[in-house]
């Protein structure tokens, strides 16, 4: 791990595991929207309309994957100070925002048709708008502090105190009664769905998380850039 | 206890304070955070008529009953205490006797429930029609 430190043996390493990676997004999202478009089949109740749950379902989930992941790099950052950690902790912010908001707005466009509301101030629904609203602030920090030993050091407070909304999401569902559903998958007594719903589902899910790491790994590239920039450009002006 | 494990301990302890915190401000706000009440605990709270609330249940079989010019009436039920609803509207796609459903509005002075606002619930069930009716016709079918 502290091998990585290195920005030189993570840039080597990111640069060697994209093209692969790039290539399994690819893959994954050809199978996972085959499955959820041709092989999986209409809900009994929902119709053609349950084939949103395949975007929203996995945006959810990385939405949330995301900031537990933004959670456990700030603490490996305020733990074992390693260099690395706050840059990826910092870059999965904006990718994570972008997957809640798509959970949100496919929520959303759910919603209407099948509870006959666009929004509803539920407990599943404001714990998600207000995960929303801690990847907004948690960057807000990184661009309103100048000084990035003071930004890393905030921010990584605001990640490991907002990661409390993580569990209250999840079991939302279970200790209000919402008009979001309960869970159907990661459950008790196994999941109440079908089995080509579910491995449709399953594929999507691969697919963002894929797809997440691909971002990720461009993101943190682009950061160590900037970071070496920001370094040449302090040299330059003690250099004069 | 070296400094790394003197700043995870650190961490921990304010994560479980914080999260203790968290969960006593959220069970003392249970009430208000649910989004509906069943028909039990609408009958325990004794609400006017001036006060919105939002009722939730299953629509009872054989409930329903569409009266000329969009009146619409039936029971709400959590399986112990039921509560007639009327309605004046559009009925949401998902709406059947059976299923879950959100009504918003109030209790009238007769006990019934006068709603503006009728929301479809849905179950946590995902399954296609063929499968549900095999189901139905082995009498396996929990709805």
């Amino acid at each position: 791990m502290q091998k990585f430190a290195n920005p030189t043996l993570f840039l080597n390493l990111a640069n060697a595991v994209l093209p692969y990676l790039i290539a399994i997004t690819a893959v994954l999202f050809t199978l996972g929207l085959y499955g959820a478009l041709v092989t999986s089949p209409a809900d009994y109740q929902q119709g053609e309309t349950v084939r949103i749950m395949y975007v929203h379902v996995p945006a959810s989930w990385i939405g949330m994957f995301a900031y537990g992941f933004m959670a456990f790099f700030s603490a490996v950052a305020l733990i074992f100070r390693h260099p690395l950690a706050d840059a990826a902790a910092k870059t999965a912010a904006p990718i994570g925002a972008v997957f809640c908001f798509l959970a949100l707005a496919t929520g959303s466009i759910w919603g209407k048709p099948m509870w006959g509301t666009w929004w509803v101030w539920d407990a599943r629904l404001t714990s998600m708008f207000i995960l929303m609203l801690l990847y907004l602030g948690y960057i807000a920090v990184w661009q309103a502090i100048e000084e990035p030993f003071l930004a890393a050091a905030i921010a990584r407070i605001v990640a490991l105190v907002g990661s409390i909304i993580l569990p209250i999401i999840k079991f939302s569902v279970d200790w209000w009664n919402t008009l979001h559903q309960p869970a159907s998958v990661f459950k008790m007594g196994g999941p109440a769905i079908e089995t080509r719903m579910l491995a449709a589902l399953l594929t999507m899910a691969l697919a963002y998380t894929a797809l997440f790491l691909t971002l990720h790994l461009i993101s943190m590239r682009t950061e160590i850039a900037k970071r070496k920039l920001r370094q040449s450009r302090l040299f330059e002006i003690r250099g004069n | 206890m070296t400094r790394k494990q003197t700043r995870l301990s650190l961490i921990l302890a304010a994560l479980s304070l914080l999260g203790l915190a968290v969960g006593l401000v959220l069970f003392a706000m249970r009430d208000s955070i649910v989004f509906f009440y069943t028909p039990s605990e609408m009958v325990e709270k004794h609400l006017g008529p001036t006060t919105r609330v939002r009722l939730g249940g299953l629509v009872e079989t054989g409930s329903l009953i569409k009266l000329p010019g969009g009146l619409v009436t039936f029971s709400v039920t959590d399986m112990t205490k039921s509560m007639k609803v009327s309605y004046q509207g559009l009925l949401p796609d998902l709406f059947r006797e059976g299923q879950g459903v959100v009504a918003e509005g109030n209790v009238a002075g007769d006990g019934s429930f006068l709603a503006d606002s009728v929301l479809a619930k849905h179950d946590e069930k995902y399954m296609p029609r063929e499968i549900v009716e095999k189901l139905k016709a082995q009498g396996k079918w929990k709805g």
